[in-house]
């Protein structure tokens, strides 16, 4: 079985601990996670985790149900391929005078935008799904790329529905 | 104590319900009313200075009887043991810091093995935390892996609820320890004492009813078995589910195996009982569950220790896998029937659906391993220089004490033995099988007895297991809680040896304890106001045991020297396939005569 890259959705109670809780989970059973973004919700007493981890289907069943044992997890969410994905990268990069015009036009055809300028370089803002951020940072590299800062995953499923209203096992009808 | 509007708390008769009162009292007063109402009827534990608020209004409180224990890790087994012999919830009480750590080892061991129990433990004061403290410690951030769940309370207010919710949580679904860690601000600070009457976690909602789909296809499955097992786990004991099983065994006429968790769920002295399945289980029973062509598994979680290598396990088997827990199903094996449900409720509904199951389908499947059962009864080898073979010593106190004894032990060779000899013929036994504590047996056979005063408890232990814990037959003679405890004294850690003996050569290293020169046991047992007893010959035996046997009003220990070299067979090698099973060393059971 082959290890794929999935998204989920983890509904948790707004607590101290909570992140503590699902990340020690991940060590502890050795999952193998690759990104994890946490914020508040639409309602202030729950929180919510987007993870995206890269196993195969037993692990993700395992993953899910470990998670959903968690007394402060609330709903557990696998994210389709249609699901609206989006990361924020910060990126400064070298833009001295004979380059700054060839990076602002990689910023343009990306789509992203400067929010810092200095005398040798730039900051560009940029969010996009990772294939995105990845594909500009190849852009930026013969520049020189001196630091990124890179958020989690976050992502949304399309369409009118939202989490609240899928069933709390997605993978499995077992219950 | 302050009581605002008019009625206070307990005044009661009132045909209305009246406006809810605002009663205030200090955080300490919160939590042993809270505990009272919990229906902790007994706590273990140590005080100390964080938790020491709390010790003052326990010093009067009439529904609770503290039992003042020696180490907090002897708080911790008491409470399993409390709550294996009583069904319901033990608890434990520590302070801060060493205290608290020292609960470790229960509360992994209470989660490893499903067992109920609240921990209350003691905090530094909330301005102190992460300051490092004197005995400041990160229980809750320790026990988080080790837990069902735990809270840290900084308020008087929450005191209630995070007791209300510990118990709730600690006791449904599937069992396991829960650590409330107060901090000594909240014990001293008023605060509101409000009981939820309701318990509602968003986030816990344990099914119970298993999906009627699923029971349906398992009985459609048992039907079209030919070679079905019943693998019972100690969910069945957990869930109250030993009468269900007998007559669904009964109705069925379908061979059973238990783990050592589940020693007790079906009687041993049926026919159709193929004994302990596992690395040192019985040739029956490893050999029904690796010959099966469907496994009926009820609570029960395919540890390594029965599956040994887990991709020849049952090769042709299909599995039935019912757990409260989901997360326990298909997280080794893969289950081609999963039921997630309460052990008692699913057995209920597969007894409805299998009532008029013609049982003669199995007769063949029943004679087979009848043969393999009567041709490999577990077994041992007398010494021929008189010395004691600890397995008779073991099955001697079974015998002597009655189906209605409890037993308890600690962990290695004696374990096995008395998952063995013993007669599992009620659900009377516990130890520490998943986690492997030694130091269990002498706490968790105190618990037992407080939960259990009027039945015989004894705890049967080793000696390397007996020099970890028995202080606690110090709290067990003052506090008159005369357990008896047989300690099988082969002077070594016995288990570690027989794999030295068996993968190391017979290098011996570290395993010798010397324990037939230091201690004495029965003048160790003496200084602790016990009895102490003594027997190194076979024909000293039962007299010592109705000696034993005879003697209520103290704990009693009696030291049972063995020949060192007695051995627990069958084994199944770590890391491979039970097919490999060995009756005795070098001696693997002929299985082609028993081919269908």
């Amino acid at each position: 079985m082959t290890a794929e890259r999935h998204t989920l959705a983890v509904q948790v109670m707004n607590r101290p601990g909570v992140l503590t809780r699902v990340a020690a989970l991940f060590s502890r059973r050795g999952f193998n996670i690759e990104s994890l973004a946490v914020g508040p919700t639409e309602r202030p007493e729950i929180s919510r985790i987007t993870l995206v981890a890269i196993v195969d289907d037993v692990i993700l069943e395992q993953l899910n149900k470990q998670l959903n044992k968690l007394v402060e997890v609330l709903k557990v969410v696998e994210l389709d391929e249609s699901a609206v994905r989006r990361r924020l990268a910060l990126i400064k990069v070298r833009a001295t005078i004979d380059t700054r015009q060839q990076v602002l036009e990689v910023v343009q055809m990306f789509r992203c935008k400067v929010v810092d300028v200095a005398t040798d370089s730039v900051i560009i803002e940029a969010t996009g799904s990772r294939q995105k951020l990845e594909a500009l940072l190849d852009m930026l590299e013969p520049f020189g790329v001196k630091e990124i800062a890179q958020s989690g995953q976050v992502a949304l499923s399309r369409g009118n529905r939202s989490i609240s209203d899928k069933p709390r096992h997605p993978h499995k009808l077992i219950v | 104590m302050s009581i605002t509007e008019t009625d206070p708390v307990g005044s009661g008769g009132a045909t209305l319900p009246a406006p809810r009162q605002r009663v205030t009292m200090p955080g300490a007063h919160i939590l042993v009313n809270a505990l009272e109402r919990a229906g902790a009827e007994v706590i273990f534990g140590i005080p100390g200075g964080a938790i020491l608020p709390a010790y003052d209004p326990l010093y009067d409180a009439e529904g609770v009887r503290h039992i003042l224990v020696r180490h907090e890790q002897g708080a911790g087994h008491a409470a399993e043991g409390y709550a294996m012999a009583s069904g319901r919830v033990g608890v434990c009480m520590a302070t801060s810091g060493p205290g608290a750590t020292n609960l470790v080892t229960p509360l992994a061991d209470a989660h490893m093995d499903s067992v109920p129990i609240v921990a209350i433990t003691g905090q530094v004061g909330s301005g102190s935390i992460g300051t490092d403290a004197f005995q400041e410690a990160d229980i809750r951030g320790i026990t988080m892996p080790i837990t069902k769940h735990n809270f840290l309370v900084h308020r008087p207010e929450d005191i209630a609820q995070a007791v209300a919710e510990a118990f709730h949580i600690a006791s449904t679904g599937r069992p396991g320890p829960v650590l409330v860690d107060i901090t000594k601000d909240a014990l001293v600070a008023e605060g509101e004492f409000i009981w939820p009457e309701t318990i509602d976690i968003p986030g816990y909602k344990p099914t119970r009813r298993p999906h009627r789909r699923q029971v349906r296809e398992a009985a459609r499955e048992i039907c079209e078995a030919t070679r079905p097992v019943f693998y019972l786990g100690g969910g069945v004991i957990k869930a109250d589910a030993v009468d269900e099983i007998q007559g669904l065994v009964e109705q069925t006429q379908i061979p059973v195996v238990t783990t050592l968790m589940a020693r007790g769920a079906y009687p041993d002295s049926s026919d159709l009982h193929m004994g302990m399945p596992g690395m040192h289980g019985t040739v029956a029973a490893v050999g029904a569950l690796q010959r099966a062509d469907l496994l009926i598994a009820l609570g029960t979680r395919f540890d390594d220790r029965v599956t040994g290598k887990l991709d020849t396990f049952a090769p042709n088997a299909r599995v039935i896998h019912a757990d409260v827990d989901p997360a326990e199903i298909s997280k080794n094996r893969n289950a081609e029937v999963p039921i997630v449900g309460d052990c008692r409720e699913v057995i209920t509904a597969l007894r409805e659906h299998l009532d008029e199951v013609d049982t003669s389908r199995w007769d063949p499947w029943r004679r087979t391993l009848a043969t393999m059962k009567a041709k490999f009864p577990t077994s041992w080898e007398a010494w021929e220089d008189g010395s004691l073979s600890p397995q008779y010593v073991i099955k001697r106190i079974g015998e002597l004490s009655g189906p209605d004894a409890w037993f308890a032990s600690g962990v290695g060779q004696h374990q096995m033995w008395c998952a063995h000899f013993l007669p599992h013929e009620k659900p009377r036994w516990m130890n520490s099988g998943g986690l492997g504590t030694m130091g269990y047996c002498v706490p968790a056979a105190m618990g037992a007895k407080v939960a259990q005063p009027d039945a015989i408890v004894w705890g049967i232990d080793g000696d390397g297991c007996f020099q970890m814990t028995n202080q606690e037959l110090v709290t067990c003679a003052l506090e008159g809680i005369p357990v008896k405890i047989a300690v099988i004294n082969n002077e070594s850690l016995g288990m570690v040896r027989q794999w030295q003996t068996l993968f190391y050569e017979g290098r011996y290293s570290n395993t010798n304890l010397q324990s037939t020169r230091i201690p004495d046991f029965p003048k160790l047992a003496e200084a602790m106001g016990c009895v102490g007893l003594r027997a190194t010959h076979i024909d000293e035996v039962d007299a010592v045991i109705e000696q034993a046997l005879a003697i209520d009003d103290r704990p009693v220990v009696v030291e049972f020297v063995v020949h060192k070299d007695a051995m627990v067979w069958p084994m199944v090698a770590a890391g491979t396939s039970n097919d490999d099973i060995q009756v005795a060393k070098d001696m693997a059971p002929e299985w082609e005569e028993e081919e269908l």
